[in-house]
């Protein structure tokens, strides 16, 4: 789960890491009240939406003059921001975090993630803060410093140390070792108390006034870990998120919207990927990933269809059982049901394999419902690209960029 | 011969009296696995189709010798499941549970590290010896006695590799998941090795999907240490970036983890990819007939 910059900064701030003076607003009048409130000689007015490249789309804006706040804001609020991490349709800036501005001498990077291959937590840290440190990685990996923490002991002072000698700290400014040092710890104390999946601070500056200020923020959680943490599900903004995708959710569906025309449904998370391959492979591209999960039943078909047919792209349905311990004549009789209940126009293939696969078939063949009926996966994909028609040359051109 | 497991193998069943442990366990023991125990605290004394729980990992190691542990608990309850079994003496322990926080995990493989146990999964469908020991969730009759070893992320998947696999006459030794999430117990590379070791395992399929970096490392050690023909597929080449597909572990981050990526690694190191999932089996039987 993802949170905003404000809410990952009130974060920063609970921790004991130093942020900028600043509140979150929604009208520009909050905005003029607070303005007043923090009467500094630099303004930042920020658009708070769940995607990165902000700046560069024109959603942070800077004024020496409190006067103009306002009418920053009203700028920007309601405007539809589009970034690199937003796609095509952009995101509605619905809140703003108005705050102080701050001199800079120095952009540093830092964040916080488990390594999956060691299963540690592990910093990096980077003298090129400000930048996408996927690039930095890509272009000069020796400025990536990468420090892992041992959860059996957690965090300790070496650590902190390391890092900050090998970012050239001290050498910057002598005063900085020891609170650099206490900002690691607090961040490592949040990583673990709140099950956070990452925090990053990019740029973590070094003021000209000699302090060190997150000057951006970005957490996210653990979703497996948010049972615990009710104050953190109480941040969750459904505005950012996709309506069907809150909607499978609701019904303990596991779907991901995407930009192609058949939708499929599909058990088990693997084989829903797959099944998304075979369908691009076949010449055609997937509307979404949904898994329904290993105990499929009519009430999760049915709900499943729901969702696909809100996707006015969807120009046919593939779905691909394969019944382990959910036997696929169970399966056949919920499709039944769950087509007729819901009234399914469009073209349907139906792929069932593995136990009792033969009489759900067999179901589905006498049911008087318009399906094909599938025993292969590769013939089941062909089948639906052929009733929904190939992709056109130039669409696929257009995907491709 | 076969790997990890086999009909010698004793099975403790941690969460045997709750909805899921008790169907998997007698759905096990029907498939000819050595059922021996079964563990919920406090229900001590009953039995689950004639297999007896005990309170506690211990004591069942103690009366029936159980060597493996098989675990159903809920995932908030699921980290300390694994580490009581370690404490216990189990060698293999096989974790079924989907949904176990992360920093659960963190602490778990830091604690076993340096232990004589193996942690298979979690979030997994377990692992099958065919025709010997089911240990896991999959449906046991799409397995048949063969030649293929199959190690995969993923769990349908890998159900239709091993159809693919048994209605082409090949047959498999033993099939592992090891899962879905990011920090888990078992790697490629930890298994591996243990296939190009087993005289019956001819082939070896790997089933690997987007997000870390498991698939790359294990084509490093193909490239040095492995001579028997590996056959890969990736699932989620059509997979966007930065969206978890189903999977915890399945996510694409900051250009790394993709598809793309893996399957040019592995063919660097000479694993027969397949892109059509339809053609895993197809592909295997190939590779064996050369």
């Amino acid at each position: 789960m993802n949170i905003h910059e404000y809410q990952a900064k009130q974060l920063f701030a609970q921790f004991g890491v130093p942020v900028p003076r600043g509140k979150d607003v929604k009208t520009p009048l909050a905005a003029e009240k607070w303005a007043a409130t923090l009467n500094s000689p630099v303004y930042v007015v920020k658009a708070q939406i769940h995607a990165g490249g902000r700046g560069k789309a024109g959603g942070v804006k800077i004024t020496k003059n409190q006067a103009e706040v306002p009418g920053l804001a009203k700028e920007l609020l309601g405007k539809t921001l589009v970034t690199h991490q937003t796609g095509p349709k952009g995101r509605k800036v619905r809140r703003l975090l108005i705050e102080e501005g701050a001199g800079i001498a120095k952009e540093l990077y830092l964040s916080l993630l488990v390594d999956r291959d060691s299963g540690w937590p592990v910093f990096i840290a980077s003298t090129e803060g400000g930048m996408e440190i996927e690039e930095v990685a890509a272009h000069t990996p020796e400025k990536v410093l990468k420090e892992p923490i041992d959860p059996a002991v957690g965090f300790q002072g070496y650590n902190g140390r390391k890092l900050a000698f090998g970012l050239g700290l001290p050498t910057i400014e002598p005063t900085l070792l020891n609170p650099f040092v206490a900002m690691l710890g607090n961040l490592y104390r949040l990583f673990m108390e709140k099950n956070t999946a990452l925090v990053e601070i990019n740029p973590l500056v070094i003021t000209t006034d000699k302090k060190l200020i997150a000057l951006d923020g970005k957490v996210s959680f653990d979703d497996n870990s948010l049972f615990k943490h009710p104050d953190v599900q109480a941040m969750r903004d459904l505005h950012e998120e996709e309506p069907l995708e809150i909607e499978a959710t609701n019904n303990s569906l596991n779907y991901v919207k995407l930009d192609g025309n058949i939708g499929c449904m599909v058990n088990g998370a693997g084989l829903a990927m797959a099944t998304m391959d075979v369908i691009k492979l076949a010449g055609s591209e997937p509307a979404n990933f949904l898994d329904v999960g290993g105990g499929a039943t009519k009430e999760t078909v049915a709900a499943g269809f729901r969702i696909l047919l809100k996707d006015k792209h969807v120009k046919g349905i593939f779905i691909n059982i394969f019944g382990g311990i959910v036997r696929c004549e169970r399966i056949a009789y919920g499709v039944i049901e769950a087509a007729k209940e819901v009234g399914i126009t469009l073209p349907v293939v139906v792929r069932l394999q593995g136990t009792n696969a033969e009489e759900g078939r067999k179901l589905l063949l006498e049911s008087g419902l318009k399906v094909d009926v599938a025993t292969d996966l590769w013939e089941a994909a062909q089948k639906i690209v052929a009733l929904t028609g190939k992709k056109k040359k130039k669409a696929e051109t257009a995907t491709t960029h | 011969m076969s790997i990890l497991v086999n009909k010698q193998t004793r099975v403790v069943v941690q969460g045997i009296t709750g909805k899921e442990g008790s169907f998997h366990a007698t759905q096990c023991k029907a498939y000819g696995t050595q059922v021996v125990a079964g563990v919920t605290p406090g229900k001590a004394g009953q039995e689950v189709e004639g297999i007896p729980v005990f309170n506690t990992v211990k004591e069942a190691v103690a009366k029936t010798g159980c060597d493996t542990s098989l675990i159903f608990v809920p995932p908030p309850f699921a980290a300390d499941a694994i580490l009581e079994a370690a404490d216990a003496g189990i060698k293999l322990v096989i974790c079924i549970t989907e949904g176990i926080p992360v920093n659960d995990m963190v602490r778990v493989k830091r604690a076993l590290r340096g232990r004589d146990v193996r942690l298979i999964g979690p979030n997994c469908p377990g692992i099958i010896t065919a025709e010997e020991c089911k240990i896991g969730i999959m449906p046991g009759f799409i397995h048949k006695k063969g030649r293929v070893g199959v190690i995969s992320r993923s769990g349908t998947l890998t159900y239709e590799a091993v159809n693919q696999l048994t209605n082409l006459g090949l047959g498999e030794t033993t099939c592992v998941g090891i899962g879905g999430d990011p920090v888990n117990g078992t790697s490629f590379l930890d298994l591996l090795p243990l296939f190009e070791k087993d005289s019956e395992t001819e082939a070896v399929v790997m089933i690997g999907e987007i997000g870390g970096d498991a698939e790359e490392r294990a084509a490093d050690y193909i490239k040095q240490h492995i001579r028997k023909p590996v056959i890969g597929f990736i699932a989620g080449i059509t997979a966007p970036p930065g969206r978890r597909m189903g999977h915890a572990g399945a996510i694409i981050t900051g250009g790394k983890g993709t598809a793309a990526e893996k399957m040019a690694a592995l063919e660097k190191a000479g694993v027969r990819v397949v892109r059509n999932p339809a053609e895993i089996g197809a592909t295997v039987k190939m590779a064996l007939s050369r």
